[in-house]
């Protein structure tokens, strides 16, 4: 009986535990995670609509088809987006004193691909896709509309970021922070460009 | 955008901002403490426990005596039948269980349990009640709008619950939808807390394995949210649409699926059982633990258990919709997942007796309830294994049997599980004793009605009785004698239940008024938040005894030592 007191290890200077990823990371991470199974649903739904289509025939006819040629545009100014604030991001991580004007570049081209998007959903409503006209056109703008939602707000993010970058306020984490937000929203969009544009 | 933790080293106090929380009633608004919040949430569940109490008792009243005028309600037409058994549904899992075992207690205790003075994302987590009081508002305001309150299920399927010609509440059915979305949303922010906490914010020396079950529990409990509340919101989000802006997701007419919803309705729906279900869990072995004085049987198996449970929970959600026209073949591999999760949930059952085995037991109010908890939640968990065989469910599937089977389910997690982490913490949380006489008759007058409300149940359900009917004479094949009899003898148990509550309230307003002081450890247990004081201070601790962990949390009767129990902060010197 005596045996199990030793058993309990013995532990002379307790020391705090080294953080594997900081706060503000993590907690964005777990938010991705969310937002990722969010989109997951949206495609699910898209894929099983799809499936079920009449006579197998997508888009449904009458209706007008998605300008793909033209979306490839915005994704290449969304990617180079991205690829910019990769850049700008570890530059920063890595000890630069400012990278105000690649955060700059970064959210302007940003800004281009949401514009470029609302141009042409323009031009879609004037083809007569809404959201009604058919489960085609409200899976389009359900699921587009919900990813321009979250470019517009990460767009703000951004903004935010640079002017406090500008002021020299912006600490290391919180650019990790806002940046891991911003490469969710230019990740996703490829899969969404895929699956629903193609 | 990025709220910085308070830094938790010794170098920085907390208590110099101690002086700084807002005063009076600006405290319950904007404190960012998660002590107040916990309270925020545990008295706002309690508060929605009532009305769905309420509930609970109108409809009740109406199946046993048809057509009477219920006492505080007035007659119940069928249209309020429907509601009031869907908003039943609907508050007793999203705005009692889920606030009150998740929400109130997770925050209550994670920072206490791992030796933090507060949450990682102080104004994240005010952020997370505020969102969570505006949901309840609007459920709240869904109820008495227009054409009533949402009557389509809690479950909410299309195409009743998206076109208005056909639920006829155009107003109630959107306000509901929005209601449960916010309060999803405010569950995020409080799980974001949650699991950072408990990574980044550990007392030193609180190693993985030092961590006390609950809130481990609590934490994989938040996980399993995060990962299954994502495709029920996009349902959500087209749900809204279908009902206001005249999409047709879940229209076949427009090429939609109503079936659609029920898969990313149940994706969520399942894995959310186990969800209120872990923290309840957790509760309680650390209850079985402190008043059996034993070390938890197989800490780390329960731990491998728990993330197994919620792995396995994400692949039995279809044992919902067998008989909604799903494919049989995906019926098959749905019963064998659903038959194979009741084997880790049996595990910790194995494991809480276990830990029985051999302890020298305490009855307090506390152990009764964590008992209670375990032997009939196991009553839920076996008549479970009916009905997650695809072919006994076709029988059972909408019958009473389905509805005693989750209510022994819930009411377990619900309320006995709440009532057992409320009584074993409340000298911590109030810094008072609770009567055990008084705790005592609660529990035996809860404990009982309630088999006698539901065991019953089963047997209506075993009889073929349907749901969701307001009023069997109208049916002539459902409607037998010896039928009504059990209705009414349901009914008349709910309400002693419901009666023996107010020996609780009684209770609660004794101790505030005149129950002995509390002393920091009552129970003689080991986790950290036994060793401040009770209630603790802003900052949990006092900057200079923030606590150091040398041990894990369940070191009971350790051969060689005087007391029975060993804290987790106590230096190992001062033993032999």
């Amino acid at each position: 009986m005596t045996a199990r007191a030793s058993i309990i290890p013995f532990r002379p200077r307790p020391q705090r535990a080294e953080k594997l990823i900081s706060n503000g990371v993590l907690g964005m991470l777990l938010f991705v995670f969310v937002e990722v199974m969010l989109f997951a649903g949206f495609i699910s739904a898209f894929v099983i609509i799809k499936s079920r289509a009449v006579g197998s025939v997508w888009p449904p006819p009458n209706q007008p088809r998605l300008p793909f040629e033209e979306t490839a545009v915005n994704t290449s100014a969304l990617i180079a987006s991205g690829i910019v604030l990769l850049i700008a991001h570890r530059m920063y991580v890595r000890g630069k004193e400012s990278v105000a004007v690649l955060l700059a570049v970064a959210t302007l081209l940003g800004g281009a691909f949401v514009g470029l998007q609302g141009v042409e959903w323009l031009a879609l409503i004037r083809e007569g896709l809404t959201l009604t006209s058919s489960t085609y056109g409200a899976l389009f703008y359900t699921i587009i509309g919900a990813h321009a939602a979250h470019a517009v707000a990460a767009i703000c993010v951004l903004a935010w970021a640079w002017v406090r970058m500008t002021r020299g306020r912006l600490s290391r984490e919180a650019m990790s922070t806002v940046a891991l937000f911003w490469y969710f929203v230019v990740l996703v969009w490829p899969f969404l460009y895929f699956q629903v544009y193609l | 955008m990025v709220e910085p933790a308070v830094d938790l080293t010794h170098g920085h106090p907390h208590d110099d901002h101690a002086h700084h929380g807002p005063e009076g009633w600006k405290k319950y608004l904007w404190s960012t403490d998660h002590k107040v919040i916990a309270m925020q949430y545990m008295f706002t569940g309690m508060f929605m426990a009532l009305v769905g109490g309420f509930m609970a008792y109108v409809f009740r009243m109406q199946l046993a005596f048809p057509g009477i005028n219920v006492p505080g309600f007035g007659m119940v037409s069928m249209g309020e039948y429907n509601a009031l058994v869907t908003n039943h549904g609907t508050i007793m899992i999203f705005w009692v269980a889920m606030p009150v075992l998740l929400a109130a207690f997770g925050n209550f205790l994670i920072p206490l349990m791992v030796g933090a003075d507060d949450m990682v994302f102080p104004k994240i987590n005010r952020l997370s009640f505020q969102v969570f009081f505006v949901s309840t508002i609007v459920i709240l305001a869904s109820l008495v709008v227009e054409g009533g309150g949402f009557a389509g299920a809690w479950t909410a399927y299309p195409p009743l619950s998206a076109n208005e010609t056909y639920n006829l509440t155009p107003l109630g059915s959107t306000l509901w939808v929005i209601g449960v979305g916010l309060e999803f949303v405010a569950f995020l922010l409080g799980g974001i807390n949650f699991i950072t906490t408990l990574m980044n914010s550990r007392a030193p020396g609180m190693r993985a394995f030092d961590v006390p079950l609950v809130v481990w529990m609590i934490v994989v409990a938040s996980i399993l949210f995060m990962l299954s509340v994502g495709p029920l919101l996009a349902g959500a989000i087209m749900l809204i649409f279908d009902q206001t802006l005249g999409t047709g997701f879940f229209n076949p007419a427009t090429g939609g699926d109503p079936i659609l919803w029920q898969h990313l309705f149940w994706f969520f729906g399942h894995p959310e059982v186990y969800v209120v279900l872990l923290p309840a869990m957790g509760v309680v072995i650390e209850i079985i633990a402190t008043f059996s004085r034993k070390k938890v049987f197989g800490y780390r198996i329960v731990i491998f258990t728990v993330v197994a449970t919620g792995v396995l929970s994400f692949f039995v959600w279809a044992h919902h919709q067998f008989i909604a026209g799903i494919d049989p073949r995906m019926a098959n591999i749905f019963t064998i997942t659903t038959l194979l999760i009741s084997v880790p949930i049996a595990e910790l059952c194995f494991v809480y007796i276990a830990t029985l085995y051999g302890g020298s037991i305490r009855l307090t109010t506390p152990m009764l309830w964590a008992l209670a908890f375990v032997a009939e939640f196991l009553i839920g968990g076996v008549t479970g294994i009916f009905l997650g065989a695809a072919g006994a469910d076709i029988y059972f599937h909408d019958t009473y049997f389905v509805l005693a089977h989750f209510h022994y389910t819930f009411f377990p997690i619900a309320i006995i599980g709440t009532y057992a982490a409320f009584t074993y913490w409340f000298p911590k949380m109030f810094g008072k004793m609770m009567d055990e006489r008084l705790g005592k008759w609660h529990f035996w007058l809860t404990i009982i009605p309630f088999n006698m409300i539901f065991i019953p149940l089963f047997v209506l359900g075993m009889g073929g009785q349907h749901r969701r009917i307001s009023n069997y004479s109208g049916f002539s094949e459902l409607a037998r004698d010896g039928f009504q009899d059990i209705r009414v003898f349901a009914t008349i148990s709910l309400l002693i239940m419901l009666a023996a509550q107010f020996i609780f309230f009684y209770n609660c307003y004794k101790t505030w008024r005149s129950g002995p002081k509390a002393p920091r450890n009552p129970w003689k247990a080991n986790s950290l938040e036994w060793t401040t004081e009770s209630p603790p201070p802003h900052g949990n601790w006092h900057p200079d005894e923030m606590p150091v962990v040398y041990r894990g949390p369940y070191e009971f009767s350790v051969p060689d030592r005087i007391d029975d129990y060993w804290p987790q902060n106590e230096p190992p010197q001062r033993d032999s």
